[in-house]
């Protein structure tokens, strides 16, 4: 099937079988092997990219569906030289250690960062009607879509907490 | 995955068209059925997105009840009830996790009907209905058994109506690996009578147990619920993460600390 698929404000033709999950279209098709394939099940959130401003799991998505959105992904955030203030938080707290989760954990918490300026609750988040609390009871109940089997959690939780006014924390608003 | 046909029709009609193919399957957030489908549980003839349908989508005051798209996410119900049914926005913003909630859908998990899935005990509580393409089907009659609904062939959920009670709560207790329930109580009080919907109990997926509704009804307290006895544990749900009688003791449970948080 042709498509178009737009990442990271660019516009790209593809020629795809239907079944390319939206994962395996960015990787093997437009060579942007930052976000991860962990588990290709949805559980892992290695493969964590926004679609039009809300993070989704790319393993549990075809390509096909996603023509008209916007997709984001690790490399759509900075890079070498210029990275975004929750990738220089994640170096500078050790927030990995062999780093196949973090892609997925920085998009992750991207978006957990902007759903918490605009107010959501969560699971652990007792009262509903006030502003939730940036606990790490919050954080960690936000991330937990997203595994590390190095288990660098502490400094994960740390890292997002250090970039949380640099990300801004701010409210904006995203499309469904 | 075996290899489909793909299509995303904009309209509901178009969609009905599209599912005429025969062994052709709706999917809507495809939280479910990509999975299924990678494991080649599934093998449709044809994949009909149901993303791209406009109609499909929304939450909207609707009488005294609720009207949701079929195709809303999780995430946009937990939103958007928040003011006006806090009890349902709580159970969808407790579903999975939150990318889950960025994709999956009312419409999906209803239609699908996993015996431990979180929607189904909603809705029967709320005393739901499923608006289909062609017809509106009370959740009493639509919730038939595990994994079972009385969906026809090629028919799709284009939205759900709830009823908003005088006052509800979602008691989970969640299997914290799967952040599915292991058992889930949905009691919800109306002026004219109490429901109690159970979810990832019983082998024949979501029910009401009606004991404890007659009971609530007369005498709306936690304390109502103790005289009962647990439902049967014999058909229960059992796996290695607990017995059918396990199960049972929390159906009683659940509805007390749901009662008890209202
Ligand atoms: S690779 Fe997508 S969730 Fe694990
Ligand atoms: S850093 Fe190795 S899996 Fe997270």
């Amino acid at each position: 099937m042709q498509i178009t698929l737009s990442v990271n404000g660019e516009s790209h033709a593809l020629d795809i079988d239907p079944r390319t999950t939206l994962l395996d279209a960015l990787r093997d098709h437009l060579d942007l092997t930052g976000s991860k394939k962990g588990c290709d099940h949805g559980q892992c959130g290695a493969c964590t990219v926004h679609v039009n401003g809300r993070r989704i799991n790319s393993c549990l998505a075809l390509a096909v569906m996603h023509e008209g959105d916007e997709v984001t992904t690790i490399e759509g955030l900075g890079e070498p030289g210029n990275l975004s203030p929750l990738q220089a938080a994640f170096v500078r707290h050790d927030g990995f250690q062999c780093g196949y989760c973090t892609p997925g954990q920085i998009m992750s918490a991207k978006s957990m960062l902007e759903e918490f300026g605009n107010g959501w609750p969560s699971n652990v988040t007792d009262d509903l009607t006030a502003a939730p609390d940036f606990s790490d009871a919050e954080i960690k109940e936000r991330m937990s879509g997203n595994l590390c089997r190095c288990s660098a959690y502490p400094g994960i939780c740390r890292a997002i907490r250090d970039a949380a006014p640099d990300e801004g924390m701010h409210k904006t608003e995203a499309a469904e | 995955m075996y290899d489909f046909e793909f299509e995303r029709p904009r309209s509901i009609a178009d969609a009905v068209k599209a599912l005429k193919t025969e062994e052709a399957i709706a999917f809507s957030g495809g939280q479910t059925l990509m999975p299924t489908m990678k494991q080649r549980l599934a093998m449709p003839s044809k994949v009909v997105s149901l993303t791209a349908i406009e109609e499909m989508r929304g939450v909207r005051q609707d009488g005294s009840g609720i009207w949701i798209g079929g195709a809303t996410t999780h995430a946009t119900v937990a939103r958007e009830t928040k003011d006006s049914y806090p009890a349902l926005s709580s159970l969808a913003a407790r579903i999975g996790d939150p990318a889950v909630r960025a994709r999956g859908t009312i419409g999906g998990s209803v239609a699908n009907n996993d015996p431990s899935a979180c929607y189904p005990a909603g809705v029967l509580a709320s005393r739901g209905v499923i608006v289909t393409d062609r017809r509106e089907i009370p959740a009493d009659d639509f919730f038939e058994g595990m994994f079972m609904t009385a969906l026809e062939e090629g028919e799709i959920v284009t939205a759900v109506k709830v009823e908003v009670p005088e006052t509800a709560h979602y008691a989970k207790f969640i299997q914290p690996a799967s952040r599915f329930p292991l058992t889930a109580v949905f009691v919800a009080k109306y002026g004219d009578g109490v429901r109690v919907a159970v979810t990832g109990a019983s082998e024949s997926g979501v029910f009401r147990w009606t004991e404890a509704e007659d009971a609530l009804s007369g005498d709306w307290s936690a304390d109502a619920v103790d005289g009962l006895s647990a439902p049967d544990g014999s058909d229960m749900i059992s796996d290695l993460h607990g017995t059918g009688d396990y199960r049972a003791h929390l159906v009683k449970v659940m509805t007390k600390r749901a009662v008890a948080a209202c």
